[in-house]
């Protein structure tokens, strides 16, 4: 019955999309203010029907209601409260369901917190939004269906892939997806600007706040992903070009782009049809990305062919929303009008050197993941497109951004001068120098490209640094009160620029020190790594809900003193029966100590297979990506994004 | 009750391997077993997805380490052993793919797409600085100097 509900919901909300997008739209453009007038409760409704319809869902979940072939096919009675609940939006239907939720609620949030927008471009917006959401719910109701019923129906389900099972991926999915959906907030604001021919400061100003909160969720669900594969798959690794990981990583660097092209249309009135472009790319490597996971076409080929219907589907609204939008923006671009001009060395040149690099990684991320099955398809030759390729071509990109990134903020708008500002850094040049030389010679030398990497950071941290104590004037009196007083969003670009020198030093340490120890270790035996003494001292038999376990205990000691003892498991789910193993990390300032139990000999269960790693600066990435999401909220609280920003257009 | 758990969790465990199984042997001599960490780093796990032999759990790639090895221990050079392998797998087992006539697009893409890209930029630079800046049209001319005539009359 709750089921049925859910499903009747979704249909409702379905409905009441295609009324707020159709009359509303007819509406401003004829001037009816009584259509107009349908929008806002038109919003409001569907967020409230499709909350009551994955309310539905999750309810479904956690009774364990097997009648339903969704919860039948991806949940279990004996599994955590927590991962019935994550369960919903941990599988195909479930997620995009939860992809309209999100959609619906950002929708229910311009309606309400954007009243004070001129009243048709607000209801253009909105109808926007509706076709996207339209576009969703039509892809649940016809191929989809999170509440079909199976008859007659299973007594226990078949449970959640044990790799979901875990606290940082219940959470990766929802913050992923609050990024994704963000970013078509955004597209509805350029579409509507498209169709009302104009964008201005305040239209920047709109965007900004959108595209930020879109990028700090983007930047969280990305770094959860990868913690999660840190400590989960057990050999330490964070990064893979997976294609399922680039699906994600495309919109996140076109969004990063977006974030600092909006700066110049708000600050410069300038490079606007550029800016509407990027708005357009963003969302649709969103919807491109969300889809390319969820029809499977990378894993292979033919999980695309399998389920010809969803396939269909994807392409048709894929080419309708991204065709669409491009369309219309060949037809209107030329109406916005460019802005200030600017000389070829200034702080908008910059940051269109920034948007250059960041469109064009993002291209080559996507032709590097695509590839393949381009290949496959017009050949029928396989071939891999790994790591190596990406973080070559990846790299030598990332070069230049991060040398520019540095001088960017001290650029002044319209005319810059280079050689003053390098002049300024001269300084902080022979600081990372020094500083990249000490660390390089303490790490005992390596790779010519960790010296690179490292003096990146270096320059980056140490030019960050510069730029905000030449702003906030340190050395002279009242500082303090400079600093605390500094605008909230050069702030947040401070903690921004700082973040990713800081995760960068760490990327380059643990990819070129990283150090190993692969061996059987029987009780006792003693290995040492990077002046850890490790010992294995017992292993013992765990029951939990629905895995057992073996767990080893393991001593650390450094320089003959004991640190910790860290206790890593190997577990075998039962529904699904399958192996995870549980790292065990002693996170330090200088590096992770990572700890894997592995297989024991089959006679006496006395030898134990260990793997042990040492990641260098490990933290200082995770730290630096916090830090980064930090510098996003502190920049969204800027005044001028609170305060009177939409008056002056009313 | 340790030891009985242990045989359960081993039964439950059925076939399934992680990366370092006990009877997988090292090369004894470090220098090889480095070289032979370096040759497996590029070589593709062929039941996962963008994983590289050594760093994936599944039997298969722990079967491809021991060839790896052999083929190391047998005097193979690195690029002996690549190629051994692409012979039985073809390119797919490379992560890296080959620099040839039909990667060459996919290597050159991000100079390529940076050449555009500044080609555009400087493109669009210019038509805005010609458009912003187009020299005075003979009416427009006239009209100043009338105006400036206006202006000395009074």
């Amino acid at each position: 019955m709750i089921a049925e509900l859910g499903h009747f919901a979704l249909i409702l909300a379905c409905s009441l999309s295609v009324i707020q997008g159709v009359f509303p739209l007819y509406g401003s453009i004829n001037g009816n203010g009584r259509m107009m007038g349908i929008s806002l409760p038109a919003a409001y409704g569907q967020f409230l029907f499709v909350s009551f319809a994955f309310a539905a869902l999750m309810y479904s979940f956690i009774v364990s209601d097997f009648s339903v072939a969704n919860v039948a096919t991806n949940s279990h009675t004996l599994k955590p409260m927590l991962y019935k609940v994550s369960a919903t939006w941990g599988n195909h239907e479930g997620s995009i369901l939860f992809w309209a939720l999100i959609l619906a609620l950002f929708g229910a949030m311009v309606a309400f917190f954007g009243r004070n927008l001129p009243r048709k471009f607000h209801v253009t917006v909105l109808s926007v939004q509706a076709f996207v959401g339209l576009g969703f719910y039509l892809f649940l109701l016809l191929t989809s269906n999170p509440f079909e019923r199976i008859f007659p129906f299973p007594n226990e389900g078949n449970g959640l892939n044990p790799l979901l099972q875990d606290p940082g991926l219940a959470f990766h999915p929802p913050l992923l997806y609050l990024g994704y959906v963000g970013l078509s907030v955004t597209f509805s604001f350029a579409v509507a600007a498209l169709i009302e021919g104009r964008v201005d400061a305040a239209w920047a100003r709109w965007v900004r706040p959108w595209t930020l909160l879109a990028w700090c969720f983007l930047t969280t669900g990305l770094t959860l992903g990868s913690w999660w594969a840190y400590y989960e798959l057990g050999w330490g690794g964070w990064w893979f070009w997976d294609p399922v990981e680039n699906a994600a990583f495309m919109p996140w660097l076109v969004a990063t782009g977006l974030l600092h092209s909006a700066i110049v249309v708000e600050k410069r009135d300038t490079l606007k049809a550029w800016t509407i472009l990027l708005a357009i790319i963003a969302f649709s490597f969103s919807l491109l990305g969300t889809f390319i996971v969820r029809s499977g076409v990378l894993t292979s080929v033919h999980a695309f062919a399998t389920d010809p219907e969803r396939g269909v589907f994807i392409l048709l609204f894929l080419f309708l929303v991204i065709g669409g939008s491009l369309f219309l923006f060949a037809l209107r671009a030329d109406k916005l009008q460019p802005g200030g001009l600017f000389a070829p060395i200034s702080r908008e040149s910059m940051l269109i050197i920034n948007n250059l690099l960041l469109s064009v990684s993002a291209l080559v991320v996507m032709f590097g993941t695509l590839y393949p099955l381009l290949r496959d398809a017009l050949t029928g030759e396989k071939i891999t497109v790994g790591p190596p390729f990406f973080n070559m071509a990846f790299g030598s990109l990332m070069i230049p951004l991060i040398i520019v990134m540095a001088l960017g903020p001290m650029a002044n708008w319209k005319r810059a001068d280079l050689m003053g500002i390098l002049s300024r850094l001269k300084f902080m040049m022979v600081v990372s120098l020094v500083a990249t030389l000490a660390f390089y010679y303490m790490a005992g030398g390596g790779a010519i490209m960790a010296a690179v990497w490292l003096g990146l950071g270096m320059w980056l941290l140490f030019s960050t640094l510069y730029e905000w104590s030449e702003r906030i004037k340190l050395f002279k009196g009242g500082a303090l009160k400079r600093i605390l007083r500094q605008p909230r969003a050069s702030m947040g670009m401070t903690f921004g620029h700082l973040g990713l020198a800081i995760a960068v030093l760490g990327m380059a340490a643990t990819s070129y020190w990283d150090s190993e120890y692969q061996g059987i270790m029987g009780y006792g035996d003693k290995a040492t790594i990077a002046g850890y003494e490790v010992t294995l001292n017992s292993t013992d038999g765990i029951i939990g809900p629905n895995y057992t376990a073996v767990r080893a205990s393991f001593d650390v000691n450094k320089d003959g003193q004991k640190v910790t003892t860290l206790e890593p498991e190997a577990r075998v789910y039962m529904t699904p029966p399958m192996p995870t193993t549980e790292a065990a990390i002693l996170s330090t300032f200088l590096g992770d100590l990572f700890v894997v139990i592995g297989e024991a000999n089959s006679e006496n269960y006395d030898l134990w297979a260990v793997r042990l790693y040492f990641k260098p600066l490990q933290a200082w990435l995770w730290t630096g990506v916090a830090i980064m999401v930090l510098g996003g909220f502190i920049s969204l609280s800027d005044r001028r994004f609170r305060t009177g920003t939409i008056k002056g257009k009313k | 009750m340790n030891k009985i758990m242990i045989v359960i969790f081993w039964l439950l465990m059925g076939t399934s391997a992680f990366a370092v199984g006990v009877d997988e042997k090292r090369l004894s001599d470090p220098a090889e077993e480095a070289r032979a960490q370096e040759i497996m780093k590029q070589l593709r796990c062929l039941v996962c997805q963008n994983q590289s032999i050594v760093d994936s759990d599944a039997g298969l790639a722990k079967d491809i380490r021991i060839i790896v090895r052999e083929r190391i221990l047998a005097g193979d050079t690195d690029q002996q052993v690549l190629t051994f392998m692409t012979e039985r797998y073809g390119d797919w087992v490379l992560l890296k793919p080959p620099f040839d006539g039909a990667t060459i697009i996919l290597w050159l893409s991000p100079l390529l797409l940076l050449g555009v890209g500044f080609i555009i930029i400087i493109r669009n630079q210019r038509n805005r600085k010609m458009a912003t800046s187009a020299p005075l049209s003979d009416e427009e001319q006239k009209r100043i100097a009338q105006l400036l005539n206006e202006n000395g009359d009074n």
